[in-house]
């Protein structure tokens, strides 16, 4: 039983984490069609804005996270502006050989700036320390990521549901040329997707960093991971980002409890055999 | 992918003249070997990689098969071969029969499952075999040394009569022998019916569908002619490397391999050709001039084909030569 609770609480804090980092992706590849595999990118950004800003500079964790996710929003912004915008009208590979130039940029950038290494982020006192919830004590972090988590779901529903930008936003990704048609400004909704995904990405990023290390190389490894998620998920769903993702996150943190030593291979069987029998994801609209 | 046109590819010759291309391809392998002399191994793994990439040229140049995971194809026939040649016999040609069948094998079985499905589905099930595969020589320890990698391959001479040497001129010629009698029968294949008709799924699959084409069988037959292909590929590396390591299956290579077919131009087989050449010798040059930064370089160059050549750089004298003459 004791067991069954630790792997739904570290698999739903993981999950979370899969879910801030994914969604933005999904809802870009739903909006724009791109498949933006520098989305990653944002993540590492944020992580190694906030990892300079706590060790080189000397600021808390609670200034340097907000910084970190602002200045991978700085950089999304003009990002959009000037490259993205020509990337949305090529074909899938061109998008695909963009997308990854910028990949190589951001990773080349850190790499140079900051090196190869590790990039710590400590956490503050608050965080790091456990809490008993009487069946096993943990960090009070993954607690708090659950939390942001849920936060960032129910943020999410009430903007796109609730707003005049979320409805503006759902008519552009059901009819791009129809949205336009009717005077929604829906380069601005671009902009401000890309941004609000891109700093999801990087908040994603720093909080998870216990689970995910930052480091140079972060958007090429974890790319396939972010990537299935928006698959199982189906493309342009945040539901189903987040589904997917919690589901995925479990799963992923179950078979490395249970099987330890073929954690992968069940890990890519189970999603094989789900794409499979659904190959345009949870909630899926046929491209 | 929609941007390219149904155009008879039938009388592509260069300049009008007959196996022109071929022709400059013997003299630039020539020339290469004379002037690099002491490069001959980096040279040979040009040529397994121009392999790899011709395969994924096949599946995804022609027949349209989004693919992220031609490693798990190439990973394949290099352990095939590799444990051939430790287990039954170190003759190099039998070993690459072995090696390109595994390739197929597996390219086939797991396309039965693949070729259903289309787009980023697709592309995170090719993803999704590779890493099963990665995994599998990971943990078959006995078999296959794990992390460690396939030791103890030792290469009989090619054909009882080309004894393999230590600077890499026999693995050289063996390897580009390999890799143009491939290239030939690709050509030839571009033009048969069953290129044409390939060509004809990755324009619309609904319309060849229509007129009586099985789809889906043509595009499991393009996917395991591809794997047989890349099955090929890795059987040589595994030979005249004598090495098989879990890199064979990682998903860095398939993604490079993308990379090079894109930057080359899809579709072509001289694009495929091109696009590795260009992207080997910037990647070995940049990594000696700079071993931590010439990633950016490989990024800007990436970007920069993508922005000035979309149709990649095997369209470089088309583009130039409107550039000159003034855009008509």
């Amino acid at each position: 039983m004791s067991l069954f609770l630790n792997i739904l609480i570290d698999g739903i804090a993981y999950g979370m984490i899969l879910f801030m980092i994914s969604v933005g992706l999904s809802v870009t590849m739903g909006l724009m069609r791109v498949i933006n595999l520098a989305h990653g990118g944002f993540a590492l950004v944020g992580g190694a804005v906030a990892h300079w800003l706590i060790i080189a500079q000397g600021l808390s964790f609670w200034l340097a996270a907000p910084l970190g996710v602002a200045a991978a929003v700085a950089l999304a912004w003009p990002l959009e502006r000037l490259i993205y915008r020509r990337i949305y009208g090529f074909g899938d590979l061109q998008q695909v050989l963009a997308t990854i130039g910028l990949t190589f940029l951001m990773i080349a950038t850190v790499n140079r700036l900051l090196g190869s290494t590790l990039l710590a982020l400590p956490l503050p006192e608050l965080l790091a320390q456990s809490v008993d919830l009487g069946f096993r004590t943990l960090p009070l972090h993954r607690l708090v990521v659950i939390g942001v988590g849920l936060a960032v779901i129910a943020g999410l529903w009430l903007l796109i549901d609730r707003t005049r930008f979320g409805i503006r936003l759902r008519a552009a990704v059901d009819n791009r040329a129809t949205a336009s048609a009717i005077g929604i400004n829906t380069g601005l909704i671009y902009s401000a997707t890309f941004c609000l995904g891109a700093g999801l990405a990087a908040l994603g990023g720093i909080l998870g960093a216990e689970m995910l290390p930052i480091e140079a190389y972060y958007p090429l490894r974890y790319m396939v991971l972010f990537l299935i998620v928006v698959a199982v998920g189906g493309m342009g769903s945040i539901s189903g980002s987040f589904t997917a993702a919690l589901g995925l996150g479990i799963l992923d943190t179950a078979t490395r409890y249970l099987v330890p030593g073929f954690g992968t291979i069940f890990f890519y069987g189970c999603i094989i055999l789900f794409l499979a029998l659904r190959p345009n994801g949870l909630w899926g609209r046929t491209a | 992918m929609s941007d390219t046109t149904l155009t008879p590819k039938r009388t592509r010759t260069i300049a009008g003249i007959p196996f022109l291309g071929e022709a400059i391809l013997i003299a630039v392998v020539i020339g290469a070997y004379f002037l690099f002399p002491y490069n001959l191994a980096f040279l040979t793994r040009i040529l397994i990689m121009v392999l790899l990439v011709l395969s994924l040229d096949l599946v995804l140049g022609f027949a349209g098969i989004a693919t992220l995971g031609q490693a798990a194809m190439y990973g394949t026939g290099a352990y095939a071969a590799g444990l051939f040649a430790v287990h039954v016999t170190g003759a190099p040609l039998p070993g690459l029969v072995v090696g390109a069948v595994a390739g197929a094998a597996l390219a086939f079985l797991s396309g039965l499952v693949l070729m259903r499905a289309k787009g980023l589905t697709l592309i995170m099930l090719t993803i999704a075999v590779a890493s099963i595969c990665h995994e599998i020589a990971n943990k078959a320890r006995d078999v296959t040394g794990g992390a460690d990698g396939l030791r103890g391959i030792r290469m009989e001479p090619v054909a009882g009569l080309f004894e393999f040497d230590f600077i890499g001129k026999t693995a050289y010629w063996y390897v580009f022998v390999v890799v143009f009698v491939v290239f030939l029968l690709l050509k030839r294949l571009a033009n048969a019916p069953l290129g044409q008709s390939l060509r004809g799924i990755h324009e619309s699959p609904e319309r060849m569908a229509a007129i009586g084409a099985p789809v889906y069988r043509r595009l499991v037959l393009a996917y395991t002619l591809g794997g047989g292909i890349a099955g090929l590929a890795g059987a040589l590396a595994a030979q005249v490397t004598q090495l098989v390591s879990l890199e064979v299956y990682s998903f860095n290579l398939s993604a490079e391999a993308l990379i090079m077919l894109i930057l080359g131009g899809t579709g072509r087989l001289y694009g495929a050709i091109i696009g590795t050449v260009i992207f080997m010798t910037v990647h070995h040059v940049a990594a000696a001039a700079d071993p931590f930064n010439w990633l950016f370089l490989i990024g800007l160059m990436v970007l920069g084909v993508v922005f000035f050549l979309p149709k990649g750089l095997a369209h470089l004298p088309t583009a130039l030569t409107r550039l000159v003459r003034g855009r008509t």
